[in-house]
């Protein structure tokens, strides 16, 4: 796999490493004792994964009645957290794949941590449909496996079980996609460990010895997978869209519905990489791999989904004046003036108008605005499922039947605790494995280091491309 | 991979410019390298070396193909031959409700196919032991092994003047 040269490059690795050095910095991470500020927050991330189980345990033991959720709003913050997670999935699955294809350089300082991330996110994810089934230990009936009811199959025209295929598929090959990335890296760290953690290290990394048929059947298998991933990622989301689209639900039965969530996926997602990149770079000292040029590409993405979102949002606004149907008008003016109407503008708000700040290229290449609008696209986010489930759920065709909808204390533990689950995971992670691709960053060194390209270049190394162009000459 | 143990001659470059000119320089003195490993896939090496194309995509495309027949014939026999059930007046052979997850399937069969294979071809599994001639070959060294089993010491001494000629910077011999 060559990879042309772009005509405009970034520095992407600070501070004239070399690739001995690139080791020692992503490698440390997971050698040292964990510091104080990584306990005190495993603690706290532990302390809600526990609040997770207690509540989840609860509801499994009561039943769903503990929930807020009543018989005209059955679908509430569990589908509304499910969605939520679920998109914020979607960018890891966007850096490692999409922009592999795209042959954009600025994704190996954060793809390994953003593709773990979408499997924590799935993980957070699927609880959720399966926790409101209500009856877990049925849970299993979602798969069609020969049974004594005749056997009587699963329905394979609703798009519920089209998402049950989509989730296993898009968790299981984003592990195989993100482990087979991890497997060279985890080799390095085994040969610079001793004693019980080289028996581990020896373990996790199958033997990887490094030679250069593996390399390149491990290049070939990283492309594929990403070539397969990359409309995997948008089928998953679409299909979760299906679950509304294809209801006869006003609000809910829009064609917009897949592009307009794909949209929303890779923004939310995005923020969700700000949000844990921004605090990783900072705890574990990678700011020379994971640079402000790299924060300033994803904001970049930031505010194109963002914008491609609100549109989104004023062309549904728009088709249901246009479409001249009652209901479907109602749907929307109860949506954007009924009982939840702080919702609607809290998501407007948070969705639309706050990312529009990162025109601003210092917005974009500042630490601190980067941090606080990811938190507030992550809230927004999570407003616009719970706007278009709840509100729209909240007023049906009959309106005595007409209702509102708070959460009880479960679902508020249930949601927080994933919160926690996921950076229990995440910085579960940190301490096992290099969170940025250390075979990754050494290839591109020559084209994307400090001391190469930029206004810091050395003029006693020579340039990549420079150097082959030199021998190409030569031999003309 | 064999379990006999080989005596291989290694030595190790610093830079990846260096291995690419040195294996150049083998091949064209019709050196038999054994191996060539590095810490990170080094483009432009595979055609010097003389590798062929890797054909684990091909594989994909027929897993795909598995995949993708097994979900669709499936769903087929289970909803139309096996227990026909109208659903909401649609037909017993619903073609397009099918294809979400007949492409979930082509995608799964695919990517698990494939990297079973990258993982059996390349002789990797949990537990086995690396046969790792230099710890520092997945940190910042390029390594050319030529393998020395039953060289005689005229071909030994010939292998030791080329990686001198090629400026690696350190040169070994490893039981593995």
């Amino acid at each position: 796999m060559s990879h042309p040269v772009a005509p405009v490059r970034h520095v992407l690795i600070e501070g004239n490493k070399s690739y001995h050095q690139i080791s020692e910095d992503l490698c440390v991470p997971t050698e040292r004792a964990p510091s104080r500020e990584w306990i005190l927050a495993f603690s706290v991330a532990s302390a809600f994964t526990a609040l997770y189980v207690f509540a989840v345990v609860w509801t499994i033991w009561k039943g769903i009645g503990e929930w807020g959720a009543n018989r005209t709003i059955n679908w509430a913050w569990d589908i509304t957290n499910f969605v939520w997670w679920i998109g914020i999935g979607h960018a890891g699955t966007l850096i490692s794949a999409i922009l592999l294809l795209f042959r954009q350089r600025w994704r190996t300082g954060v793809n390994r941590a953003a593709e773990a991330m979408t499997i924590f996110a799935v993980i957070c994810a699927g609880q959720f449909p399966l926790i409101h089934m209500g009856r877990l230990w049925l849970a299993f009936f979602i798969f069609p496996f020969p049974n004594t009811r005749g056997p009587l199959w699963v329905n394979f025209n609703s798009p519920l079980l089209w998402d049950v295929f989509a989730i296993s598929t898009y968790f299981s090959v984003s592990v195989l996609f993100w482990y087979t990335g991890l497997v060279p890296d985890l080799a390095t760290v085994r040969d610079r460990a001793v004693g019980f953690r080289k028996k581990m290290y020896e373990i996790f990394s199958f033997g990887w010895t490094g030679s250069a048929k593996h390399w390149q059947r491990w290049e070939s298998l990283s492309l594929i997978l990403a070539g397969l991933s990359t409309p995997l990622v948008l089928s998953v989301h679409t299909i979760v869209s299906f679950d509304f689209a294809t209801s006869v639900i006003p609000g809910w039965h829009t064609t917009i519905f897949p592009p307009y969530f794909v949209a929303g996926a890779i923004f939310s997602g995005f923020a969700m990489v700000q949000t844990l990149m921004v605090i990783t770079r900072k705890v574990l000292k990678l700011e020379e791999y994971i640079t402000i040029n790299h924060i300033d590409s994803m904001n970049k993405v930031i505010v194109l989904t963002g914008t491609i979102v609100g549109v989104a949002y004023l062309t549904e606004l728009f088709i249901a004046w246009y479409s001249g149907y009652i209901y479907e008008q109602f749907a929307f003016y109860n949506r954007v003036f009924g009982v939840y109407w702080w919702a609607y503008f809290g998501m407007m708000f948070c969705n639309v108008v706050s990312p529009q700040l990162f025109w601003s290229r210092r917005i974009r290449r500042s630490i601190w605005w980067t941090f606080f609008l990811s938190i507030v696209v992550n809230i927004g986010m999570w407003f616009e499922r719970f706007v278009i489930i709840a509100t729209t759920l909240a007023r049906d065709y009959l309106p005595s039947a007409w209702s509102y909808y708070t959460p009880t204390w479960v679902e508020i533990s249930i949601f927080s605790g994933t919160i926690g689950l996921f950076f229990f995971l995440f910085m579960i992670f940190t301490r096992l494995a290099p969170v940025v691709a250390i075979a990754e960053v050494k290839a591109i060194l020559k084209v994307a280091g400090d001391q190469y390209i930029g206004p810091k270049a050395r003029k006693d190394v020579h340039h990549h491309a420079e150097q082959v162009a030199e021998k190409q000459e030569e031999k003309n | 991979m064999s379990a006999e143990s080989k005596k291989v001659l290694y030595g190790l470059y610093t830079d990846e410019e260096q291995l690419k000119s040195a294996v150049k320089t083998a091949r064209q003195g019709h050196l038999d390298i054994m191996d060539v490993y590095s810490p990170f896939p080094v483009h432009g090496l595979d055609p010097i070396l003389g590798l062929s194309e890797s054909r684990l995509h091909i594989l994909g495309f027929i897993y795909g193909a598995i995949g993708a027949l097994f979900g669709f014939l499936f769903m087929s026999w289970a909803l139309a031959k096996d227990w026909p059930i109208l659903f909401g007046g649609k037909p017993y052979w619903p073609v397009p409700s099918f294809i979400p997850i007949t492409f979930e399937m082509t995608v799964l069969f695919s990517a698990w196919g494939m990297t079973i294979t990258f993982y059996t071809i390349c002789g990797m599994w949990p537990g086995v032991k690396a046969k790792i001639l230099d710890n520092r070959i997945s940190d910042d060294k390029f390594c050319i092994a030529f393998d020395v089993t039953e060289a005689e010491q005229r071909t030994i001494s010939g292998f030791k003047d080329f990686f001198k000629r090629t400026g690696a910077a350190e040169v070994h011999e490893k039981t593995i």
